[in-house]
C-alpha cells in the first residue's frame, strides 16, 4: 500500500492541535466539534490498519522509509507489527473518549486542552509506529510536553508537584536509554532497531543495555519500586490525563520491552529475568494489597493499574522460564500473548473506571470514598456501567479483563507453581478491592445530600461509557481478533528471543555455568 | 614584508566590517538623537551583508595569508556567518529596550560591531598574537558594553569585575602563549604544532604553557572553577549586552578552543583532555545544582550557560572530527537558544521595570499564548528534550563522547542534564500553571514579536530538521 498510512495517523492530530491552537488564538466561539472531527477522522483511518493488517507475517507492514537526519545515518522510517498496530488503534479510540469527556468539564482553556490531548495522540502513534531508534525516542520524550502540561494546567490542587515528579521521573528514565541507543548506533552504524535486533553483543554490554532501557521502561510500566509518581499523577491530572496515563502511556513501557529489551537484549533478559519477574510478583500482590487501603478512588485505580501492569511484565518475561521448560516457543507464547491481551484490556477497562470517577467527581467534586454511597438509587445506569467495569477489573469472566489474567495465570502453571500461586492472589485481591469499592460508592444506603441530588448520566457520558462497555464485552467474549493480529509477531519474537546473541564460545560458557 | 594585494581577498569581510563600523561612528555624530535609528539600521546592513560574503566563503579553499597571521577556511566562514546572525538577532532585541530606557545610543551599535570584529579576528586567528589580538578587541568592546548604562551602579560593578578578572585571565593566556614561544620558537600555530610534533618528548615548560592557556580559555568560555564573573556580569550588565555576552562570544570562544587546543597544541591532546575533563564535570556538576537555587532568572541562565559550556567541552574531550563537529553544533545552537531565552527578559520588561525576577514569568500564557509557547520551547530546548535543536546538540556530544569509549562521561552528563531539566521546567510551571503577577497585556513592538517569534520557530524547526546544519558542521571541519 502506498498511501502513508502511519505519517496521517502521526500528522494529522498534530496539525489538527495546530489548528485548534490558532483558532483559539484568533478567538472561534466554539472549537470542541473540530478537535471531534479530528480524533474521529484518526480513527476511522486508523481502523484501515487493521482491515488491511496482514496477520499471516511477522514482517513490519506499511513501512514508509526516507532519510531524515544524513549525518548520523537517521531516517524516518515507520512501520507496524502485530505488537503495535493494536496499540496504534487503542490509542486512537482512547483520544475519541478523552475528547468527549473534557467537552463540558473544561472551562479554562478548552483549545490548548484539546490541542495538547490530540498532539499528544500524534506523538504516542509515533512511538508505536517509529522504527528508527532516533525517531523512537524523539516521539518518546516529545510526548512528556503535553502530559507535562495537561497535569500542570488542568489538573488537581497539588499538580504542580506531581506533574513535575511526573517528568523528572520518565526523563531520568529515558535519558539513560538515550546513551545505549547512541552506543548501539556505534556498534551497528545504523540507528534501526531492526538492526539493533540483528546486533551482535557481549554479555556485559548486553546486561548494561538491559538495564538502561529497564529504567526508561521500569519508570513508565511503572513497576515497583518506581511506581510512585503514578498515583500522583493520576490523582493530579483531569480525567482525559487519567485516562491517557492509565490506557496508553503506560503500555509504551510494555510495549519498550518487547520492541528493545527482549529482542535486543534476549541473553542479558533470559540473565535477569528473575529480576523482572520478582518485582512483578512484588507489584501484584504488595501493591494489590496497598490498593485495598486507599480511600481516594483514583488512588485506589492507579494502584490497581500498577498491579494489573505487573501481570503484564510477569507475562512477558516468564517467556524463558517456559521456554526452558517446555522447549517449544508454542507454550512460551501464552504467557505473551496473555500480557499484550491484558495490556489493550487494561487499557480500556482502566480507562473506563477514570471516565467513571470523572462523572462522579463532575457532580460533587470530590474523590473521597466516604463522601459517597448509594449512588445507585440516583443513578442507576451510571452504576450499572461502574459495576460492570469493576467486575471486569476483577477479571469476571466474559470480559476482556479475564482473558488476559487467565492467559497469564495459565502460562505461570506452565511455569512455575509459586508464581502462579501468586499470580493467582490477583483474583482475590482484585476483587477485593474493585468490589469493595463498588460496595461503598454505589450499593447501601444514600449517604448524604449531595448524592440525593446526584443526577444520571447524559447522553454525551453514556456514548463514552457504552462503547467502552461494549468493547470490553466484545473482548471478553470473542478475543480472537486480538489475538490473531498479534500471533505472527510473537511467533517471531519468541524464535528470535531463544537464539542467543553472545559469541559462539561465550555462549557454551554460560551453558556450562548454567549447568 | 611584501603583500600582494590579493592576500585580502580573504580579510573581504574584516574589512567590510571594519570599514562599516568606522563609518557609523563618523555618521552617528552628526546625525540627531530622533534619528538614531539611522546607525541602527546600517549596523544592521553591516552585519547582513557580511554574512552574505561569509556566507559566500563557505566552499572556499583554507587559504593563510598575511605571512601566516590570519587564515581564511570554511570553518572561519561558518563560524563567522553565524556570529554576524546571532548578532543581528541581538541588535534586533535591544532596540526597544534601549530606547525605552533613554540609552538608545550609537556607542551600543558601534561597540557591538568591534566586538564582532573582534571575533571575526579571533575565529580566522593563524598566529598566537592574533588570538590575542583579536581576544582583547572583543573583551575591550565587552567591558565597555557592560558599563555602558553608566548611571547604573549594578553595571558599573559588573563591569569593573568583568574587567579586573578579565584582564587576569589575558594575561594567563599571554604568558602561557610566551612559554609557548620560549619551546617552540614561532607564534605561527602551524609551525607550533610542527615544533611540538617534531619534539616528541614532553617538556616541563610545554605542560606549563598548557595550563596556563587552558586555564585563559576556560576563563574566556566561563568553566568551573573559572566563572565566578558569569553570574555577577550577567546579572548586573544591561538586558542587551547580557544577551549579546551570552551568545556569539561562545562561537568565538569555541573557535579560539579549536585554534589553540587542536591546530596549535594537538600534539598534546591527551593533557588537555584530562584537564578539560575535570573542567567539564565540574561545568555540568555546579552550573545546573547552583542554576536550581536562583530567583534571578538572568542568573539562572547565567548558571545554565556553564552547564551548557561543560556539555560543549565534552566535544572538545572526544577529541575527533566527530567531537569537533559535535561542539561547534552545540556552540552555535546554543547561542541561538541564549539569545531567545534573554530576548525573553526583554520582551516582559518595560521602562522601569526590569522583568528578571522569575516570579514575572508567572502566568504568562494567560497574558499572552504566543510567547510563553515561544518560551516553552527555548526552556525544553535548553534542557534537551526533543523535537527541539537542543536535544541534537546533546545528541551528537554525547555520541562523540560515547564513540570514543568514555561511555562513563556520558553517564555523568545525562545525569546532570536531568538536574538541570528541572529549573528549566520550573520557568514552565510558572508560565503556564501559576496566576499572573501583572494583568497587563502584553504590548512588544512589532520588531520584537517577530525576532521572537523567528528565534522559538528557528529553535524548533531545526530539532525537527537538523539534518542541514549537522552536515555543514561536519563538511566545514573534513
Amino acid at each position: 500500500m502506498d498511501f502513508p498510512l502511519l505519517s496521517v495517523l502521526i500528522w494529522l492530530p498534530i496539525l489538527g492541535g495546530v489548528i485548534l491552537l490558532v483558532m483559539e488564538a484568533l478567538g472561534f466561539p466554539d472549537i470542541r466539534p473540530t478537535a471531534l472531527i479530528v480524533a474521529l477522522a484518526t480513527f476511522l483511518i486508523s481502523i484501515l490498519l487493521y482491515t488491511h493488517f496482514d496477520t499471516t507475517t511477522a514482517t513490519m507492514q506499511f513501512q514508509e522509509l526516507a532519510p531524515w537526519i544524513g549525518a548520523f545515518n537517521v531516517n524516518y522510517h515507520l512501520g507496524v507489527d502485530g505488537i503495535s498496530m493494536p496499540l496504534i488503534i487503542l490509542t486512537t479510540f482512547t483520544t475519541v473518549l478523552v475528547v468527549l469527556a473534557g467537552w463540558e468539564v473544561i472551562k479554562n482553556k478548552i483549545g490548548q486542552y484539546m490541542a495538547a490531548f490530540l498532539i499528544m495522540e500524534g506523538l504516542m502513534n509515533g512511538v508505536f509506529a517509529a522504527l528508527d531508534a532516533v525517531l523512537f525516542y524523539v516521539f518518546w520524550e516529545a510526548m512528556l510536553v503535553p502530559m507535562f502540561l495537561i497535569i500542570g494546567i488542568w489538573g488537581g490542587p497539588r499538580r504542580v508537584y506531581a506533574t513535575i515528579k511526573f517528568f523528572l521521573y520518565t526523563f531520568l528514565g529515558s535519558v539513560f536509554m538515550l546513551v545505549a541507543l547512541i552506543y548501539m548506533h556505534l556498534q551497528s552504524g545504523a540507528f534501526g532497531i531492526l538492526d539493533f535486533h540483528r546486533l551482535p553483543l557481549g554479555m556485559t554490554e548486553q546486561i548494561l543495555i538491559f538495564l538502561a532501557f529497564l529504567m526508561a521502561f521500569a519508570v513508565k510500566v511503572p513497576m515497583w519500586p518506581v511506581h510512585t509518581w503514578l498515583p500522583d499523577a493520576h490523582v493530579e491530572a483531569p480525567t482525559g490525563g487519567s485516562v491517557i496515563l492509565a490506557a496508553i502511556m503506560l503500555k509504551i513501557g510494555g510495549y519498550g520491552f518487547l520492541r528493545f529489551s527482549l529482542p535486543i537484549t534476549p541473553d542479558a533478559s533470559h540473565a535477569l529475568d528473575w529480576l523482572i519477574i520478582l518485582m512483578s510478583l512484588v507489584a501484584v500482590v504488595y501493591i494489590g494489597f496497598v490498593a485495598l487501603v486507599q480511600e481516594d478512588m483514583k488512588k485506589l485505580i492507579a494502584y490497581s493499574s500498577i498491579a494489573h501492569m505487573g501481570f503484564v511484565t510477569l507475562g512477558i518475561f516468564l517467556v524463558f522460564t517456559l521456554l526452558d521448560k517446555t522447549g517449544s516457543t508454542q507454550g512460551a507464547a501464552l504467557g505473551m500473548e496473555g500480557g499484550m491481551v491484558q495490556m489493550i484490556s487494561h487499557g480500556f477497562i482502566s480507562g473506563a473506571l477514570f471516565i467513571c470517577v470523572g462523572v462522579l467527581y463532575d457532580r460533587l467534586h470530590s474523590r473521597q470514598i466516604s463522601d459517597y454511597g448509594g449512588v445507585v438509587n440516583t443513578m442507576p445506569v451510571f452504576a450499572a456501567f461502574m459495576v460492570l467495569f469493576a467486575l471486569a477489573n476483577s477479571g469476571l469472566p466474559g470480559t476482556s479483563g479475564f482473558v488476559g489474567e487467565f492467559m497469564v495465570i495459565l502460562a505461570s502453571f506452565k511455569a512455575n507453581f509459586w508464581f502462579a500461586l501468586l499470580a493467582a492472589t490477583t483474583l482475590i485481591l482484585g476483587a477485593a478491592y474493585s468490589l469493595w469499592l463498588v460496595k461503598r460508592v454505589v450499593f447501601g444506603e444514600i449517604a448524604n445530600d449531595g448524592v440525593r441530588q446526584l443526577e444520571d448520566i447524559n447522553k454525551r457520558e453514556f456514548t463514552i461509557l457504552a462503547s467502552l462497555a461494549a468493547v470490553v464485552l466484545l473482548f471478553g467474549l470473542w478475543p480472537a481478533p486480538l489475538v490473531e493480529v498479534m500471533h505472527a509477531s510473537v511467533d517471531n519474537l519468541l524464535v528470535h528471543v531463544s537464539a542467543s546473541k553472545l559469541p559462539h564460545e561465550a555462549g557454551l560458557a554460560l551453558l556450562g555455568a548454567g549447568n | 614584508m611584501n603583500i600582494a594585494l590579493s592576500e585580502f581577498a580573504p580579510l573581504s569581510t574584516e574589512i567590510f566590517v571594519l570599514t562599516m563600523a568606522c563609518v557609523i561612528l563618523i555618521v552617528d555624530v552628526f546625525i540627531s538623537e530622533q534619528r538614531r535609528i539611522i546607525s541602527y539600521a546600517l549596523s544592521l546592513a553591516t552585519l547582513l551583508v557580511a554574512a552574505l560574503i561569509s556566507g559566500s566563503m563557505l566552499d572556499n579553499e583554507t587559504a593563510v595569508v598575511l605571512n601566516g597571521t590570519f587564515v581564511s577556511d570554511p570553518m572561519a566562514a561558518l563560524l563567522k556567518t553565524c556570529i554576524f546572525l546571532i548578532t543581528i538577532g541581538v541588535f534586533m532585541y535591544s532596540r526597544s529596550y534601549l530606547v525605552a530606557r533613554g540609552i538608545f545610543h550609537g556607542e551600543y551599535y558601534v561597540l557591538g560591531l568591534f566586538a564582532v570584529l573582534g571575533m571575526m579576528v579571533l575565529v580566522s586567528a593563524h598566529n598566537l598574537l592574533t588570538i590575542y589580538l583579536g581576544l582583547e578587541l572583543l573583551s575591550l568592546s565587552l567591558y565597555a558594553l557592560v558599563a555602558f548604562n553608566r548611571d547604573s551602579a549594578e553595571a558599573s560593578e559588573a563591569a569593573m569585575k568583568y574587567f579586573v578578572l578579565g584582564a587576569l585571565a589575558s594575561g594567563m593566556l599571554l604568558y602561557g602563549i610566551s612559554m609557548l614561544y620560549g619551546a617552540t620558537g614561532s607564534l605561527d600555530i602551524a609551525e607550533v604544532a610542527a615544533a611540538l610534533a617534531a619534539r616528541g618528548e614532553m617538556e616541563m615548560i610545554q605542560i606549563f604553557a598548557l595550563c596556563f592557556i587552558v586555564v585563559g580559555l576556560a576563563f574566556k568560555f566561563g568553566a568551573v572553577p573559572f566563572h565566578m564573573w558569569v553570574p555577577d556580569v550577567y546579572h548586573g550588565a544591561p538586558t542587551p549586552v547580557t544577551l549579546f555576552i551570552g551568545s556569539a562570544p561562545k562561537i568565538a570562544a569555541f573557535a579560539m578552543a579549536m585554534r589553540l587546543l587542536e591546530q596549535a597544541l594537538g600534539g598534546l591532546s591527551a593533557d588537555w583532555q584530562d584537564m578539560l575533563t575535570i573542567l567539564a564535570v565540574l561545568s555540568l556538576a555546579i552550573g545546573n545544582v547552583i542554576a536550581i537555587a536562583q530567583t534571578n532568572i538572568k542568573r539562572m541562565l547565567a548558571y545554565s550557560t556553564i552547564s551548557h559550556v561543560g556539555f560543549l567541552i565534552l566535544g572538545l574531550i572526544a577529541g575527533t572530527t566527530e567531537g569537533y563537529s559535535a561542539a561547534m553544533f552545540y556552540a552555535i545552537t546554543y547561542a541561538l537558544m541564549a539569545i531567545g531565552g534573554f530576548g525573553m527578559i526583554i520582551l516582559l520588561s518595560r521602562a522601569g521595570f526590569e522583568a528578571d525576577q522569575l516570579d514575572d514569568f508567572k502566568g504568562l500564557n494567560e497574558r499572552s499564548p504566543w510567547f510563553a509557547l515561544m518560551m516553552l520551547i527555548l526552556m525544553f530546548s535548553m534542557a534537551g528534550v526533543p523535537p527541539t535543536v537542543g536535544f541534537y546538540a546533546k545528541l551528537s556530544v554525547l555520541q562523540a563522547v560515547i564513540h570514543v569509549d568514555m561511555v562513563w562521561l556520558a553517564v555523568v552528563a545525562v545525569f546532570f542534564s536531568i538536574i538541570g531539566a528541572f529549573y528549566y521546567i520550573r520557568v514552565i510551571k510558572l508560565m503556564y500553571f501559576d496566576a499572573p503577577l501583572s494583568e497587563e497585556p502584553l504590548k512588544p513592538g512589532a520588531e520584537l514579536q517577530v525576532v521572537v517569534s523567528v528565534n522559538g520557530l528557528a529553535v524548533l524547526g531545526l530539532g525537527i530538521f537538523p539534518g542541514a546544519l549537522l552536515a555543514l558542521c561536519n563538511a566545514v571541519l573534513a
